[in-house]
């Protein structure tokens, strides 16, 4: 156990903070005290939308019961940080006397995008990211008929989805071509807009937003699209994807570009100041990943990593293979590796859609190695665990598909479509399925 | 405290109407509650025999036009928009009601039969028993009891609300095989068979003909007048004898050691299978407190050493009393007891030390401390009753309070407002002895897949057992968890596809091969 007197403060009750609070903790005994204006204990952002659907309280969303503060000594702080002042340690608080530090994080996660659209500060129009977003959401839901979503991707479809479950009508507006075009292949963005539609969203895509339109009173009342079509809605939900959140920081000597700009040792220029999470950002790319990179899971690995080095070992953030997980609608995403919408150089990919149009997978292989580059499944639970170790070991689309029942992660009796898959592929992309040491 | 916390999902969410064919079909199956309840206040009815079967078949229908009216018409996914803004499954007015007219029943059914109309002393029955009296000569010969009664409306309740839950989880199938098991079991070997076998041997006595109820949730098995029926009824109280028997020491452990608890808990037992079809939409008000699982652990072990205490003083005066005729001696019996607990409290020292957690250890101590040693006590000193106590009050205590109150009135009538398996988790014995041997002779495990989980707290939130599943789930942990009755909803309603219940090779159970770098097993307090 560490037992250094320095006191750690983290500017963010997120999952980033809170994992460095909770790393430190088990390493050593020294202060730490966690920051944020949104709540009083941490919750988990992903499952914002399952309090509104009313499948869990906002209790349920907080994964530490209450006492478990206290009782690791974690010290929590409900304040906005309006300013951090480097040259004498200590970061100014909206409520009360500023916090000296001798360690300060920054894990101030992301807000979302805005793109000066006319009309974008009215009542009634929002984003998702918050809980006061949240909150917002419900007082606005009672007198709300119709909702206009602007912007095809994860938060968008769940906003959706969310509002579908109160029976209130849904446009989608995406910019793209299918949703999540950016990231999706055509294939699977076109199953999810007939799911989409299946769950009677009004789904239009190739659609961008031009205003929203004001009632006397300043609320929203309508949006006009770049079609030149006027949709009647009392709420417009922005979810054009998300920006770090990091104005309080302007002056501050730390490093900004788009987030707060680390080494790979999430250290910022400022000695004693890291960044991690949503408002990092990588001065270099990290393998394909980019910079800012906004997940779930990148968040908590940075936590562990800097908690390493606020203990006295020196970590650098390796991340290793990408993987990322989502749910649209009933269909669950699972993809490991990278596969990208349009094949890169030297690039193959290899799809089976099963004839329900509900389940997919999509394989990207190099065409001169036959090196398994990475999967995209769609309705079929996949193991992480296997896909890791083909990505670490670099191994090749045969092997991984000869072992594909290794792979699966679908619950027990639940039909199987190895053989299938299999079958197809050896259509069009024969090669070898010579046994081969997985 | 946060007090907004828990204003913002009450915030009165638009209402979740129901749609015409789900009036029409609540309105049906009401009918034929009305019509139980026009015969339980001896309303006298012309062609009773046919307004029983019509109420039978308009509670069915009214179920059946429900669960098809309610997810037919959605894409077939999780189905729970809406659970907490709902007054039936959030503890509402609706939810609190029902709560405390399944306690009433209960009850009346264990306590007060005669309301329901059971004749007393031979005299016919009236009221509902009374109408039920055709279904059951039918079926068993014998004018109905309350517990044939009872037994009915249980068994409509399975298959009822079994077909609910296999529309509402048409997109599983280990969900859709496991509850056509349950409504399988309690239909047939729960309820029609014995009830046939009852009619086919008209003569012999009664003992449970439900090979599937064993001990010690069946906590009669191995009293003194179902022994003696068991042993007078002739080749099929024998074969019941041997075979439960057979289940407790063989199929039971073989089965457990393969699949986990689950074989049993929500495959094949009644209660279990209650707590899955009518339970279900109440299976999220379980406490996930750390607190509620401290106390489970407790009460369940309590449980446990009781009923085997009562268990063996009753064998014990059984094999004393020289009228009976059996194959052991009391004395056999006692030197029996006392090697097979010895042993296996042993081995389980010997070799799972490490994985007990403090109150099994003690658990075990006080069965190995109040058994082996009151048994020596009396053995030496040749008294007729082991433990000092008469084993008939030990006997009818244990009736009274855990057989009736606990597993009934509690472990049912609590439903709507502590979940659907207060009893399972709390109280039975069965889940005690089988968890014991899920958490350290077993190949069951729940995996976790490796860095997916988002804590969202879905697995957690829907665990009837109150198991916090996303505890272990977010440090990419896998869950063996004594309590875990295998039901499968926690991997259900994950949205990132993080769990999977699996059998495998006992070695790599715990392992948390995380993908974080979280591979450190210090743990924080909580
Ligand atoms: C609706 C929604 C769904 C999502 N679903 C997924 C998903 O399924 N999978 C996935 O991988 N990712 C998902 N994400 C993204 C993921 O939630 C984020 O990447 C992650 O929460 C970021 O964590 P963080 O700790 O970096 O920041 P945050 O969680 O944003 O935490 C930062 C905290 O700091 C506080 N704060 C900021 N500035 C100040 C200040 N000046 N003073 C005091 N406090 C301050 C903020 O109020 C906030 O509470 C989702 C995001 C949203 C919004
Ligand atoms: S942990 Fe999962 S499988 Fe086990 S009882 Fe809970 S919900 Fe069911
Ligand atoms: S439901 Fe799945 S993602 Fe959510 S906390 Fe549980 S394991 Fe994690």
């Amino acid at each position: 156990m560490n037992k250094s007197h320095e006191h750690i403060v983290i500017i963010g009750n997120g999952i980033s903070g809170i994992t460095t609070a909770r790393e430190v903790r088990k390493k050593s005994s020294q202060p730490i005290t966690v920051i944020s204006a949104e709540s009083d204990y941490f919750f988990s952002r992903t499952a914002l939308m399952y309090v509104y659907m009313g499948h869990m309280k906002f209790e349920h969303i907080q994964p530490y019961e209450q006492f478990f503060w206290q009782k690791n000594n974690i010290g929590l702080v409900k304040a906005l940080v309006t300013k951090v002042d480097t040259s004498v340690k200590e970061v100014q608080l909206d409520n009360g006397e500023p916090i000296p530090y001798d360690k300060l994080v920054i894990a101030s996660g992301s807000k979302p995008n805005t793109f000066g659209w006319p009309g974008q500060q009215l009542k009634g129009v929002m984003g998702m990211y918050s809980k006061q977003d949240l909150e917002y959401l419900e007082a606005c839901s009672p007198g709300c008929k119709h909702a206009v979503i602007v912007g095809g991707g994860l938060i968008g479809i769940e906003m959706a989805e969310m509002l579908h479950s109160r029976k209130i009508g849904v446009t989608f507006l995406v910019r793209e071509a299918g949703f999540w075009g950016s990231v999706l292949p055509s294939a699977e963005s076109e199953m999810i807009n007939r799911h989409i539609r299946e769950h009677h969203i009004n789904l239009k895509v190739n659609t961008k937003l031009v205003e929203i339109l004001a009632d006397s009173n300043n609320n929203a009342r309508a949006v006009v699209t770049d079609k030149g079509e006027t949709i009647e809605c009392q709420v417009v939900a922005l979810t054009a994807g998300v920006t770090p959140n990091i104005a309080f920081l302007q002056g501050s000597g730390i490093e900004l570009g788009k987030g707060v700009k680390v080494n790979p040792f999430l250290e910022t220029n400022i000695r004693d100041v890291f960044a991690i999470g949503d408002c990092a950002e990588q001065h270099e790319a990290i393998d394909l990943r980019k910079q800012v990179e906004a997940v779930w899971y990148t968040g908590k690995i940075m936590g562990e990593t800097l908690a390493q080095t606020l203990c006295g070992n020196r970590t650098a953030y390796d991340p290793g293979p990408w993987f990322n997980s989502a749910k649209f609608f009933d269909i669950e995403y699972q993809t490991y590796g990278w596969v990208w919408p349009t094949p890169r150089e030297n690039e193959v990919q290899f799809y089976w859609e099963h004839p329900g149009g509900k389940k997919a997978i999509r394989i990207a292989y190099n065409k001169n190695t036959r090196t398994f580059l990475g999967i995209n499944c769609f309705g079929i639970r996949m193991r992480h665990q296997f896909f890791d170790k083909v990505l670490r070991e670099q191994l090749t689309v045969d092997t991984v598909l000869q072992n594909f029942e290794k792979a699966n992660f679908d619950p027990e009796l639940f039909t199987t479509y190895e053989n299938d898959i299999r079958a197809a592929f050896q259509k069009n992309h024969s090669k070898l399925m010579t046994a081969n040491g997985y | 405290m946060d007090t907004k916390t828990h204003s913002l999902s009450l915030a009165n969410p638009a209402p979740q109407n129901m749609n015409a064919m789900q009036k029409l079909s609540v309105a049906i199956g009401l009918t034929g509650l009305f019509i139980f309840a026009l015969a339980l206040f001896n309303v006298q009815l012309l062609f009773k025999t046919a307004w029983l079967y019509v109420a039978i078949i308009f509670i069915l229908a009214g179920i059946l036009i429900y669960s098809l009216s309610t997810y037919k018409k959605l894409p077939p996914g999780i189905q729970n928009n809406g659970v907490y803004f709902k007054s039936i499954s959030a503890k509402g007015v609706w939810g609190w009601a029902t709560g405390i007219v399944l306690t009433l029943l209960y009850v009346f059914l264990y306590w007060f039969p005669q309301y329901l109309g059971m004749g007393k002393e031979g005299n016919n029955n009236t009221g509902l028993v009374g109408f039920f009296d055709p279904l059951s000569y039918f079926l068993n010969g014998h004018a109905a009891s309350q517990w044939f009664v009872y037994g009915v409306l249980y068994t409509m309740a399975i298959v009822g609300f079994g077909f609910k839950f296999l529309l509402k989880y048409r997109h599983n199938k280990y969900q859709q095989v496991r509850t056509i098991s349950v409504m399988f079991f309690q239909l047939g070997f729960a309820f029609l068979i014995p009830e046939i076998l009852t009619k086919l041997n008209p003569t012999i006595p009664y003992f449970s003909k439900d090979v599937k109820n064993m001990w010690p949730l069946n906590y009669y098995f191995f009293e003194d007048w179902h022994l003696k029926a068991m042993l007078e009824g002739g080749n099929l109280g024998m074969f019941i004898l041997l075979f439960g028997l057979a289940m407790i020491f063989i199929i039971s452990p073989v089965l457990t050691y393969f699949y986990g608890k689950r074989w049993y808990c929500s495959w094949v037992c009644g209660c279990g299978g209650l707590a899955e079809t009518a339970g279900d939409p109440f299976r999220h008000l379980s406490s996930k407190k750390l607190n509620a699982w401290k106390f489970e652990r407790w009460s369940i072990h309590t449980v446990l050493v009781l009923i085997v205490l009562t268990t063996i003083a009753v064998l014990y005066t059984f094999l004393g009393d020289p009228a009976n005729k059996t194959w052991i001696t009391k004395d056999e019996f006692t030197i029996g007891v006392v090697i097979f607990l010895s042993v296996v409290i042993a081995v389980i020292f010997i070799f799972k030390r490490k994985q007990l957690d403090k109150d099994v250890k003690y658990t075990l101590a006080a069965l190995g401390i109040i058994v082996v040693g009151s048994i020596l006590i009396n053995f030496l000193s040749g008294q007729k009753n082991i433990l000092f106590i008469d084993s008939n009050q030990l006997r009818s205590w244990y009736g009274f309070a855990i057989g009736a109150a606990f597993s009934g009135v509690i472990g049912v009538g609590f439903y709507p407002l502590m979940g659907s398996r207060v009893w399972c988790r709390f109280g039975c014995p069965m889940a005690a002895i089988l968890g014991l041997q899920q958490k350290l002779f077993s190949r069951f495990r729940i995996t976790t897949n490796g860095g997916q989980c988002i804590s969202c707290g879905n697995c957690s939130t829907y665990c009837e057992m109150g198991i916090d599943v996303r505890a272990y789930a977010q440090k990419g942990e896998n869950i063996v968890r004594s309590s875990c009755v295998g039901c499968g909803i926690c991997a259900a309603v994950c949205p990132r596809g993080v769990l999977k219940l699996e059998n495998g090779d006992e070695k790599d159970r715990f392992n948390p091969q995380a993908i974080l770098i979280e591979k450190d097993k210090i743990t924080l307090a909580g």
